[in-house]
């Protein structure tokens, strides 16, 4: 599978054919600690449309997995706390909705594979009994029904002979059989949106390239739209219609994935590029792997201008001096620095 | 499984008789002889007091002693208590269902305080009800049965004379009348023995549920749109029981040798308070009997444990 082909599959952008499936707008999620209020998303703004693959990039403690759980209110509050902006599902606001209006959007509307296959499923019920529990909960099904509903996503998911497997626990099975399990809990009820957090980290590469090809697989079959958070470039490359990359709590870059890997704009996402370690120039150059120096700034206090200007080869004065707008440089592709047209 | 109960069971012939054997020689070895009065009366010349203890095979080495005690023992003979003459099956029969049902019913409310208390103080953490709860728990298990106990009885017995303070097993009333009295006389028993072990089991049930309620299982529980009751039922409560059944089960049989304390303050007429009386008195076969019952029944749930565990835990496999 390559970018290419996953472009190919995808059906046209949304024209203005009603609100967006997803818009999230300024959004700010801070966590109160003893040491202060961390501002782990520090607004946000990132749109899915149908039927598309969106991925948002960004390295460990950059948010993207605060918001992706923030959009079903996974997260724990307190100490969590949306302090802004708007989560807007099909144009119905998820931020004021109470805990028995985000119960009927989990799951049924929006599915949620998780990183960890090991520990995500309840290792005392089978698998069978778990995905039923999403079925039966939304769709009002049978036992029975739900069972014989649990069988056939596992054989959706390619679990080899799912009607013994259905009755196996959680521990009779491998990682990568896991995050099969998850991925079936997750589409039982036939989302628009699944949500995916890291799922290929916690398995082997092998298993990573088959868990990504079911889940493309998977969103060409029901027609949904997939948001991919991970820290691979390698997996942005392969999946991904569109990118958003993170960084200290906000969106510095978005763009078409071929205009991302093409033209980076954000000395960050620049970074992250030159960091995918390179066999084939390793070998014949004897390069070094780049890495970006410097530390993520804390989010108890980061600094005033752009967050990545400490860090940043190309900072001048004016970097420091105010956060930089994520503005449209070319169309379609979004970045949050002020020397973008110079720096690509 | 039968496989496995079996072999449980096989084993545990040899443990038993390894305690019986320890048991026996101690309590031969132990200073003390029922004869002890019948030496210092001179009416009996010392002839007839050899040939008694002859008769009785008192004066066998300690193994022989064992295996006719062990033989007896198996024919479903216990001996008679040096004290009273009455069989030491009766004596315990008699006795058995007193603490049965007190402690019976003090586990119950033990249960019945710390599941509900600590389920809702961990899913609440560091809420004024966690708090409160906390703090009680702590008093509760800090302070003896013995103080608790007297405590009670100063209260309810002298001050206010609501409840008897003395346990009696001959009620002279029938029907409705008979429960209201047994009712009035196990109240302080079973709340002091309950309390206390309600509040060591509230921390524990607290402490096991905060164990489950941050794993990521809860969280995908969540996700599928479950109600926030089913989450903490299905896949908080459930996952937590484990170490709970377990620890329950295993302190089952302390829990016959904490009551001994309890029993003798309110003078409950229970094996614990039957223990206690024939080791002052010197009374060998009871002693035996008695402990060697409570080390059948340490084993007994110890295998009850296991077979929990196993139902509980589907990763456990009776190999």
């Amino acid at each position: 599978m390559s970018a290419a082909t996953m472009a190919a599959a995808a059906p046209p952008p949304a024209a203005a054919a009603g609100p967006r499936l997803l818009e999230i707008a300024g959004l700010k999620v801070h966590f109160r600690t003893d040491d202060g209020w961390v501002r782990a998303v520090d607004g946000v703004d990132i749109g899915v449309d149908r039927g598309e693959t969106l991925c948002v990039v960004g390295e460990s403690g950059c948010g993207k997995t605060v918001t992706a759980m923030t959009i079903l209110k996974l997260i724990a509050m307190p100490p969590g706390k949306i302090v802004a902006g708007s989560i807007l599902w099909q144009g119905r606001d998820l931020v004021p909705l109470g805990p028995d209006q985000m119960r009927a959007i989990r799951a049924k509307e929006i599915g949620f594979v998780f990183q960890e296959p090991m520990t995500s499923l309840n290792p005392v019920y089978t698998v069978g009994e778990q995905i039923a529990e999403a079925v039966r909960q939304h769709e009002g099904l049978s036992r029975r029904a739900a069972r014989d509903r649990a069988a056939e996503m596992l054989r959706l998911v390619n679990i080899p002979n799912p009607q013994r497997r259905v009755d196996d626990y959680p521990h009779q099975f491998s990682g990568g059989m896991r995050q099969r399990v998850m991925i079936a809990m997750a589409l039982s009820c036939n989302p628009k949106l699944l949500i995916a957090d890291e799922p290929t980290t916690a398995l082997d590469v092998t298993i990573q390239a088959q868990i990504l090809d079911l889940m493309q697989e998977m969103k060409e079959r029901l027609g949904m739209a997939v948001l991919l958070i991970t820290h691979a470039m390698g997996v942005v490359a392969e999946t991904a219609q569109r990118v958003v990359v993170m960084y200290a709590g906000q969106v510095v870059e978005e763009a078409p994935v071929e205009a991302l890997f093409g033209r980076p704009m954000h000395p960050y996402t620049q970074g992250l590029i030159r960091s995918i370690p390179r066999l084939d120039l390793a070998a014949t150059e004897h390069r070094r792997l780049e890495a970006i120096p410097g530390t993520v700034p804390s989010l108890l206090n980061p600094p005033a201008g752009c967050r990545f200007a400490a860090r940043c080869r190309h900072a001048i004065p004016a970097c420091s001096a105010a956060p930089p707008p994520l503005r449209e440089v070319t169309p379609g592709h979004l970045a949050a620095c002020i020397r973008a047209e110079e720096i690509s | 499984m039968t496989q496995y109960l079996l072999r449980r069971v096989l084993i545990a012939i040899p443990s038993l008789l390894g305690i019986s054997v320890i048991l026996f020689t101690v309590l031969a070895l132990a200073p003390g002889d029922p004869f002890e009065e019948l030496a210092t009366n001179p009416a009996i010349p010392p002839e007839v007091r050899q040939n008694l203890r002859a008769s009785l095979g008192l004066d066998d080495p300690i193994y022989l002693r064992y295996f006719a005690w062990l033989g007896s023992m198996l024919q479903g003979d216990w001996g008679y208590s040096f004290i009273s003459r009455i069989p030491v099956d009766d004596l315990i029969l008699q006795r058995l269902p007193t603490t049965v049902a007190v402690i019976g019913a003090s586990q119950v409310l033990a249960l019945c305080i710390a599941l509900p208390v600590g389920v809702m103080a961990a899913t609440r953490p560091y809420s004024l009800f966690d708090q409160v709860a906390n703090t009680l728990a702590f008093v509760g298990f800090s302070l003896p049965t013995f103080f608790t106990g007297l405590l009670l009885i100063l209260l309810f017995s002298i001050h206010l004379d609501w409840l008897p303070f003395v346990y009696s097993t001959k009620i002279d009333a029938t029907g409705l009348a008979w429960w209201w009295a047994q009712l009035k006389q196990s109240i302080m028993p079973i709340a002091v023995l309950g309390l206390f072990q309600g509040a060591a089991w509230t921390r524990f049930v607290r402490s096991a549920v905060l164990d489950v309620v941050r794993l990521d299982h809860v969280t995908t529980a969540r996700a599928k749109g479950l109600p926030e009751s089913r989450v903490t039922l299905r896949h908080v409560v459930r996952n937590a029981m484990i170490p709970v059944v377990t620890l329950v089960a295993l302190q089952m049989p302390a829990v016959f040798g904490g009551a001994i304390v309890t029993e003798q303050i309110f003078r409950v007429p229970g094996i614990g308070s039957l223990l206690i009386t024939s080791i002052l008195s010197n009374d060998t076969p009871v002693i035996m009997a008695v402990t060697f019952v409570f080390a059948a029944l340490v084993i007994f749930f110890n295998l009850v444990a296991d077979i929990l565990y196993g139902w509980l835990d589907p990763r456990i496999s009776y190999r």
